[in-house]
């Protein structure tokens, strides 16, 4: 990529503004997963500004690195992010879930920069194998990243493609975890118990790291490249539901709350103070 | 030794078949799987994806011959499909060979929105559909894969009849840009069309033309329709023959056609009664104005009676002589 690179700051600024249009937009919308989308945020902001080779110029390319956003759900903050790298105007985030407007509540392939549809839970990494298989096929080098929520993973076809992925030795292709530990119903551990996933997923097969989901550094050193040749690569990101406002942080309410007025204008009012100081220093 | 299947065709029937010139082909199975390595080996970019099922795909020698262009899944439908679509979104045209019976259950979601929902060019493979594996039992028959697909936008669904229709259906799923869904069974068939025969999809193929009954049928029962034609016609019943092997998009045109210029009609298919072909052809007739004597024979909503697909096409009239005595008492 021939862009700038952004520095820590930098993207944490943007993720301050990214994070308000995400809740703007569930806000505008009526509806939408604002725990989860804050929870992704910070992952989505580096690999669309560090890591993926896409671009809306080379969207058709053969080439690209294909992301398909597994937890399909938290889409408003994969819209405001594609909206930031120019794949659509940003005008287009107030017509989420609007009558006749294709940017549905989960990923649709009418979006651009959208590689598949997706929404129901455990879909996503079984097509990223076959991507992964299709690039290995042709010796491509473009790479392969799912983003899975740690609730989701409840869904066996995740263990179907976790074992094919091991299998087949695919380096070219990454899962990101989002491990914000709560789900619709409550904690992952009361749901459904899922842990320890580092052991599970090496016995799948994988390489596994695991970062923390908010820190820009750790995430790029762990995205940048695959963690071992011959392995795919797992990154579980400890992420915090709701993350950068205070009352909507690690509640499980807020998987598909929808603030109110004074909600909205309460969480803007507080990442405008978190953005303060990096704007100084910008 | 274990005793042979016993035939789909009793000796009448089979006596029939000859008066019509009609020749005993492979099973439509083999047709299929020779088609696709055949098209496999002049296209690198075909691959066949596999549940631990290339033996019963019948696609071992296409595995020995192109093992690059086969990836195996193991026992697990639902990955199959999801790695069947992200194939075909990175420009493979890739095929899922499964049987029918978990494919279209198992993986219903996945080709709902995967394959369907993302519109990828991917083939779905039901082979042994119906009841193919007979006296396996209700786990193993898909008597329920055309109702359910059928309710999913985007998927073209081709039903043959013989090795013609399945050699078509295949080669035309191999240049399709959307979803292509093919079932068809492992059973030896008659070959029942001519060589001038030209094969659209979304059209029925006339088999015999007639004006007393019109039966409308797809897959391997078109068979038994063609023969139960020939014996009406000894007692001077005029049977049409339509072999739909494109169950989406229907062709309403030649079924209102022939609703019209008989006197009754009778649909046949390998699936349950609901939502399959027959109540397809019932809503394409109501709804155009076409109010004749109309029997839909299939599977009824039952435990589907134990035994080989022969024993349970007799059982239930998808037959010769279960045809032909359906069509008799439905005529006014």
């Amino acid at each position: 990529m021939a862009r700038p690179a952004l520095s820590d700051r930098e993207l944490a600024l943007k993720a301050v503004r990214l994070r308000q249009q995400t809740l703007t937009a569930i806000y505008d919308a009526g509806a939408g997963h604002t725990g989860g989308g804050l929870s992704c945020l910070d992952i989505l902001n580096v690999l669309y500004n560090r890591i993926l080779n896409v671009s809306p110029e080379t969207a058709g390319s053969p080439a690209r690195d294909r992301y398909v956003q597994s937890k399909g759900h938290s889409v408003e903050a994969l819209y405001a992010v594609l909206a930031d790298r120019g794949f659509f105007p940003e005008a287009d985030l107030k017509t989420i879930c609007h009558y006749q407007s294709h940017y549905v509540g989960h990923p649709t392939r009418h979006i651009p920069g959208i590689e598949m549809n997706t929404g129901a839970l455990g879909h996503g990494l079984p097509i990223c194998i076959g991507m992964a298989l299709a690039g290995k096929m042709d010796a491509a080098a473009y790479r392969v990243f799912t983003l899975l929520g740690d609730g989701e993973l409840a869904e066996g076809s995740n263990w179907e493609a976790a074992m094919a992925a091991g299998h087949y030795n695919l380096d070219n292709l990454t899962v990101i975890i989002d491990h914000n530990t709560l789900q619709i119903s409550g904690h992952t551990r009361d749901v459904m118990s899922n842990e320890p996933l580092d052991e599970k997923w090496r016995a799948f097969g994988w390489a596994v790291k695991v970062v923390d989901g908010h820190d820009y550094a750790a995430l790029t050193e762990a995205l940048s490249q695959p963690a071992e040749t011959g392995k795919p690569t797992c990154v579980i990101a400890n992420t915090t539901k709701g993350k950068g406002v205070t009352f909507m942080e690690n509640v499980a309410k807020w998987h598909h709350g929808v603030p109110s007025d004074a909600e909205l204008k309460q969480a803007l009012a507080e990442l405008d103070v978190a953005a303060a100081p990096l704007k100084e220093s910008v | 030794m274990s005793a042979p299947a016993p035939s789909l065709f009793t000796p009448a029937a089979k006596a029939m078949a000859a008066t019509l010139g009609l020749k005993m082909g492979r099973a439509n199975l083999d047709e299929f799987a020779a088609t696709l390595e055949e098209l496999a080996k002049a296209n690198p970019n075909i691959v066949a994806v596999t549940s631990d099922s290339r033996g019963s795909g019948k696609l071992a020698p296409f595995g020995k011959a192109l093992p690059k262009q086969l990836v195996e899944v193991g026992i697990a439908e639902q990955n199959l499909v999801g790695i069947t679509a992200g194939l075909a979104a990175c420009g493979k045209k890739s095929f899922a060979v499964s049987p029918g019976c978990f494919l279209t259950a198992r993986s219903l979601e996945q080709i709902k929105n995967d394959v369907c929902y993302s519109d990828v060019p991917a083939v779905l493979i039901g082979i042994s559909s119906g009841v193919s594996y007979g006296a396996l039992g209700t786990t193993h028959h898909s008597l329920h894969d055309l109702a359910v697909l059928r309710a999913i936008n985007n998927l073209t669904i081709l039903v043959p009849a013989d090795n013609f229709e399945t050699r078509q259906a295949i080669r035309f799923a191999a240049q399709a840009t959307k979803p292509v869904f093919v079932r068809f069974g492992k059973a030896a068939m008659y070959n029942l069309h001519q060589p001038e025969t030209t094969f659209e999809v979304g059209r029925a193929i006339t088999l015999r033309e007639g004006n007393d009954v019109a039966f409308i049928a797809t897959g391997e029962t078109v068979v038994h329709a063609l023969l139960a034609a020939g014996t009406l016609a000894e007692r001077g019943v005029s049977c049409r023959v339509l072999s739909m092997p494109t169950i989406k998009p229907l062709d309403k045109e030649a079924i209102l056609k022939a609703g019209r210029e008989c006197r009754a009609v009778v649909t046949a298919e390998e699936h349950m009664v609901h939502g399959g072909l027959g109540e397809a052809c019932a809503a394409v007739l109501l709804q155009g104005g076409v109010g004749k004597p109309f029997r839909i024979v299939g599977i009824p909503d039952e435990e589907t009676v134990p035994g080989a697909q022969a024993d349970i096409f007799r059982h239930y009239g998808i037959s010769m002589e279960g045809l032909s005595e359906t069509a008799l008492n439905l005529l006014p």
